[in-house]
């Protein structure tokens, strides 16, 4: 054995050492798994409210909106990639990148400039590292998403959006975001915000039925004019709440590995170790043995 | 029509704030305040920066603060979304009067201290009503 038993002591002692942080943030994260998805829940009656008022609206007026009308001809496309602001997570951010950048060699295949923007601290790493310019980014709230934040954000894109013949201004805004499907599952999906496809929801009356004729306040272009950018908050902010859980999932994965992996460093060290300890014995009972041998012999000769 | 109560939700953009039957709610729309009964007809309304009373069927009443948001009434569901909606019990008064003092002296210049001195004013004005 080339590594001594000291040396060998002192690597169980360090995996150990490593062992106990990956566990702790295994724990961590799977604790807040459970508070991730209970904001996601807590999110979802105003998502569930918005969503019924925005369909009210296109179903029983005909307005028109910037938001929800297609632009003739789309040279320019925003995405927007949620990363988290921290690693330790596998592959998370990795495979929304690497999603992200598939989106946009598609956009750039339709003849599309594509304009990135970056939430989360290793997204924006990833491109300022590379050097690609962003147009905006966000970060220090990928593990707990406010809905500011998420406002924040939407009043970007959307002002990315409705802006004209400016530098940054784009025909349509694409979100790329991990979907937490299942603690397990977890998938990179990529999804087209704006402009705003028609919303389901509320199913359109019968012909038969009488409309119920809503009254807005002030008008129908106005309440939709509020409603729209709201709309587009919520949804941002569902993004990010699913982004989070999904972090948070990955994270505790890949912790769960770490942990399990140290385990088994631990065991095989421990057993190299002992190996070492028993033939350090072994050669010191033979030199012992032979010692005495040769002073009997010595003596034996003398007599 | 015997319907003789209206099914209020009360919606922040987190979490609900308070949900149940409710036989009068008074908000106020940007075209100035509105009192709902119930078999209303259906109405979409933008909200302002404001409070929002509710009578319940018990004949109890609570206020909210809410900011900038929505009221929609359709066959005697009412729901109120605001991102940040507050019940008059859960602010802090001294809080509020501080933020109300911060913001006042932060000047009026521009638009987010003129919103914060609303918001704090509304927050003030609620709890009193609520007392």
């Amino acid at each position: 054995m080339a590594v001594s038993l000291r040396e060998l002591r002192g690597r169980i002692k360090s995996v150990q050492a490593t062992k106990k942080i990956t566990r702790a943030m295994e724990l961590i994260a799977a604790s807040r798994i459970i508070k991730a998805q209970q904001r996601a829940q807590a999110a979802a009656p105003y998502a569930r409210e918005l969503t019924r008022a925005v369909s009210a609206v296109a179903t029983y007026s005909n307005v028109d909106h910037p938001l929800t009308t297609e632009p003739e001809s789309s040279e320019r496309a925003a995405v927007l990639i949620v990363t988290s602001d921290r690693g330790l997570a596998g592959a998370y951010s990795s495979s929304v990148i690497k999603e992200g950048e598939r989106l946009r060699e598609k956009l750039r295949g339709e003849g599309k400039e594509v304009d990135l923007y970056a939430a989360g601290r290793k997204g924006v790493g990833y491109y300022t590292f590379r050097q690609r310019p962003l147009v905006e980014s966000w970060t220090g709230f990928s593990d707990s998403p406010t809905y500011d934040a998420a406002r924040e954000i939407a009043d970007a894109l959307i002002a990315a959006f409705i802006s004209d013949g400016e530098q940054t201004s784009v025909d349509e805004v694409h979100v790329v975001y991990t979907r937490f499907k299942s603690m397990l599952v977890q998938e990179p999906t990529a999804v087209r915000l704006l402009p705003l496809e028609v919303v389901e929801g509320e199913a359109r009356p019968e012909a038969a039925d009488v409309l119920p004729l809503y009254e807005f306040e002030p008008s129908a272009a106005d309440v939709l004019d509020a409603l729209l950018p709201r709309y587009v908050q919520s949804r941002i902010y569902f993004c990010l709440l699913q982004a989070s859980a999904s972090e948070l999932a990955a994270r505790q994965r890949a912790m769960k590995s770490a942990t399990d992996n140290a385990e088994e460093l631990i065991k095989k060290y421990t057993q190299t170790a002992n190996q070492a300890r028993q033939a350090g014995i072994t050669q010191e009972i033979s030199e012992i043995v032979g010692g005495v041998n040769a002073l009997a012999d010595a003596n034996a000769g003398s007599e | 029509m015997a319907e003789t109560s209206l099914q209020v939700e009360l919606v922040a953009a987190d979490r609900v704030v308070w949900s149940g039957e409710a036989k009068i709610v008074v908000a106020r729309t940007v075209e100035g305040d509105v009192g709902i009964l119930a078999n209303h007809a259906p109405m979409l309304a933008v909200l302002v920066q404001g409070t929002v009373q509710v009578t319940t069927t018990e004949n109890e009443s609570w206020v909210a603060v809410v900011d900038s948001g929505f009221l929609s009434v359709a066959g005697n569901r009412v729901s109120i979304l605001s991102e940040h909606a507050q019940l008059a019990s859960e602010i802090d008064l001294q809080e509020a009067k501080s933020d109300l003092e911060r913001a006042t002296s932060a000047g009026d210049d521009d638009g987010d201290a003129a919103d914060a001195v609303g918001l704090a004013q509304a927050k003030i004005r609620a709890v009193e009503r609520a007392s």
